[in-house]
């Protein structure tokens, strides 16, 4: 299905990474935002508030991030595409329903502009410290999907699709942008409405009375959806629940029920995940690093190069499902692998999992506050080439 | 043959409880204790869901955790249980997508007041068009007993194993002062004035709510040596006092005082959403995309 025209505001703008987010959402169908001010995302909230009385919709202001990220559940089952959005602290009181999300299967988008942490931390300044917590922050098993955009376009390039892979795998989907990426002003192109490709929610073919909210209808693992008001009569818990959504508390239940949250990204994980690469066939040395970092590394790269050394660069865009089987199939081919992130090693500790000791892995960490200067990563390709 | 095998087949029919449409009978037994008031509730519910008119398909209800936060899951409509304290901003997302909709908001004292009071006095402050109601049994049941927002002053509770000394909350007089629509306390012994306040809070444009003193049997009537539940209703008999239209801030409730029950308060705000399109509308003319049905529907 292509995009409501209503909502796209094709052309070529100067935005920054936040505002791109907004007109993301806009883009993808999204008509309600519940959220809370929090630097550095305002500004993805002020714009949708702005736009949103005139494209017809709800922007609602809560009164904390908790209300928030279970009031746009609310208008997920009363049928609309809805949206959150946070930075860290806002994120961490967020965990609670986006465990929710995952456990009912909402598809929803949070958006997490991160900033340095912990707790209040660095309220205007850039970090990448809750990587981790989007993968594992809420309690228990579950499975999410997280993207990681490095420019403004992709803010908005991504966004369209965080609403498309929520609907596709019934799944909350975070948006896990940074300050600098939020804050940064680029050409940002919006395409024309038909251009856009929009994935329509996966509405049960069940007749009421006939309907099992939590029985896989599509794909052979995602169940079909209602909204309220249609005469389903459903209901649906946060309990451990059948196939009926009625909650069924046995170790068997939860085997098949959460086994199933799982497994429908583990198994998707090849068609979900997405990374970028420069330069990594006959490279030495692989450097990863996701948003903003990822444009520091390019320099250091750059910069590497120049003394010619062998070096590559894989972008992951899916920080959550890891691409570990490119980082796998890399470890057997290259020396050694260099990961640049703002925090004190997050990803770092992901890939030297995937590499399982066949090649050395090198943080080039940094707490935040601003982003790597190259030659703090530069240093790291090339102690990671002269060790490789 | 082909009467006799029709009889028991409409004996059946006859003897279906008037509830029983409106409940999941497949998820019985439910998990409420005897003696437990939530179920009269329920049955009062059920009867004001038919009295008030409001077809069934346009009803949805949301629970949050508790014993009463398992109402949700009996009820056949449309039915939400969601995290503990968070039924309103759900219903409110709920609500506001799907304006010609009804939403009913179903759980406890300690769900509503306690974990979820910031929730309860925004959507209350903003006249969401919800019913709330809660069923208030004085102390935190389904842990275990301990000692709520709500618990009187002087009863026992099992993290108050000397009693309770914070001051308990008005919930009639927090919901007014918060700017509800309609505000009204009954007990479980008040089953038809119970019925009719929910039917009227149905129908009510804005932020209803309805608070009901119900007897927990099991935890605080147990630790406070008040008997069972019968012993808990006969002492609401012996206590209550009708006093429509009172000034909610005269509703206290303290250990084994009068229980003050009436409506409180039934008034005309705009709602929420009349709010935002009457802004909107004024300040974008024809600008604006008004949302929701453009009748009195809220």
């Amino acid at each position: 299905m292509k995009a409501d025209p209503k909502g796209v505001l094709t052309g070529e703008h100067f935005l920054d990474g936040d505002f791109a987010c907004a007109e993301g959402a806009l883009a993808a169908g999204c008509r309600f935002v519940a959220g809370y001010p929090i630097t550095p995302s305002t500004e993805v909230v002020e714009h949708f508030s702005r736009r949103i009385p005139t494209v017809g919709g709800v922007f609602i202001q809560m009164e904390d991030e908790i209300a928030s990220s279970i009031c746009l559940q609310g208008a997920v089952w009363a049928g609309m595409k809805a949206m959150t959005v946070t930075s860290g602290p806002g994120f961490s009181l967020m965990m609670e329903h986006l465990g929710l999300a995952a456990m009912q299967e909402t598809p929803c988008v949070f958006v997490n502009v991160q900033r340095g942490g912990p707790s209040t931390g660095l309220p205007t300044l850039p970090g990448q410290g809750d990587v981790m917590q989007a993968r594992w922050g809420s309690h228990g098993d579950y499975e999410i999907i997280a993207l990681c955009p490095n420019s403004p376009q992709e803010s908005f390039d991504l966004t369209v699709d965080a609403f498309n892979l929520s609907e596709q795998y019934r799944v909350p989907v975070v948006m896990l942008m940074d300050e600098c990426v939020g804050h940064m002003n680029e050409k940002v192109v919006i395409p024309k409405a038909g251009d856009i490709e929009v994935f329509e929610r996966r509405w049960t073919k069940s007749k009421p009375g006939e309907y099992l909210p939590y029985k896989p209808e599509f794909d052979g693992c995602i169940p079909g959806m209602v909204k309220t008001g249609d005469g389903y009569f459903f209901h649906t818990t946060g309990l451990t629940h059948d196939e009926r959504g009625y909650p069924d508390m046995t170790p068997e239940c939860q085997e098949r029920s959460v086994r199933r949250l799982v497994d429908k990204i583990r198994k998707n994980a090849d068609k979900i995940v997405r990374f970028e690469e420069d330069g990594v066939e006959g490279a030495d040395v692989v450097v990863i690093a996701y948003g903003i970092t990822s444009r520091v590394a390019h320099e250091a790269i750059a910069m590497a190069r120049k003394k010619g050394l062998k070096v590559g660069l894989l972008r992951p865009i899916t920080i959550w499902p890891f691409p570990e089987k490119r980082v796998a199939e890399l470890s057997k081919k290259i020396k050694s692998f260099v990961v640049a992130e703002l925090n004190y090693g997050q990803i770092f500790y992901e890939v030297q999992r995937v590499a399982a000791g066949r090649v050395p892995v090198h943080l080039a960490d940094h707490g935040g506050g601003t982003v790597h200067e190259p030659e703090a990563i530069l240093e790291k390709i090339e102690a990671a080439a002269k060790r490789s | 043959m082909q009467s006799t095998a029709q009889t028991p087949q409409s004996a059946a029919e006859k003897t279906c409880h008037k509830a029983e449409p409106f409940l999941r009978a497949e998820r019985m037994p439910h998990i409420w204790c005897p003696g437990c008031g939530i179920g009269v509730t329920v049955n009062s519910f059920v009867a004001a869901v038919e009295k008030c008119k409001i077809p069934r398909e346009k009803l949805t209800i949301v629970s949050g955790i508790g014993c009463t936060g398992r109402v949700a899951g009996y009820i056949r409509l449309d039915s939400i249980h969601v995290t503990h304290g968070r039924a309103i901003p759900f219903a409110t997302g709920l609500k506001l997508a799907n304006p010609g909709n009804k939403v009913v908001v179903y759980s406890g004292d300690g769900d509503l007041i306690s974990i979820g009071g910031n929730h309860f006095i925004h959507a209350a402050h903003r006249n969401v068009d919800l019913t709330v109601i809660c069923v208030n049994n004085l102390n935190y049941a389904m842990t275990g007993g301990q000692v709520a927002p709500t618990t009187p002053a002087g009863a026992r509770a099992s993290t108050a194993p000397y009693g309770a000394y914070e001051r308990n909350f008005n919930l009639p007089h927090l919901a007014e002062a918060c700017g509800a629509s309609y505000v009204a306390r009954w007990t479980s012994l008040h089953v038809r004035n119970l019925t009719h306040a929910m039917s009227e809070a149905l129908n009510k444009k804005g932020f209803s709510f309805i608070e009901i003193i119900a007897p927990c049997p099991t935890l605080y009537a147990r630790l406070n040596k008040l008997g069972d539940g019968l012993d808990e209703t006969r002492f609401y008999q012996k206590n209550y006092e009708i006093r429509n239209g009172a000034d909610p801030r005269l509703a206290d409730l303290s250990l084994r005082g009068k229980i003050i029950v009436g409506k409180f308060v039934d008034r005309e705000r705009p709602t929420y959403l009349e709010t935002i399109n009457e802004y909107y509308k004024r300040t974008l003319g024809e600008r604006y995309a008004w949302w929701g049905p453009k009748s009195n529907e809220s």
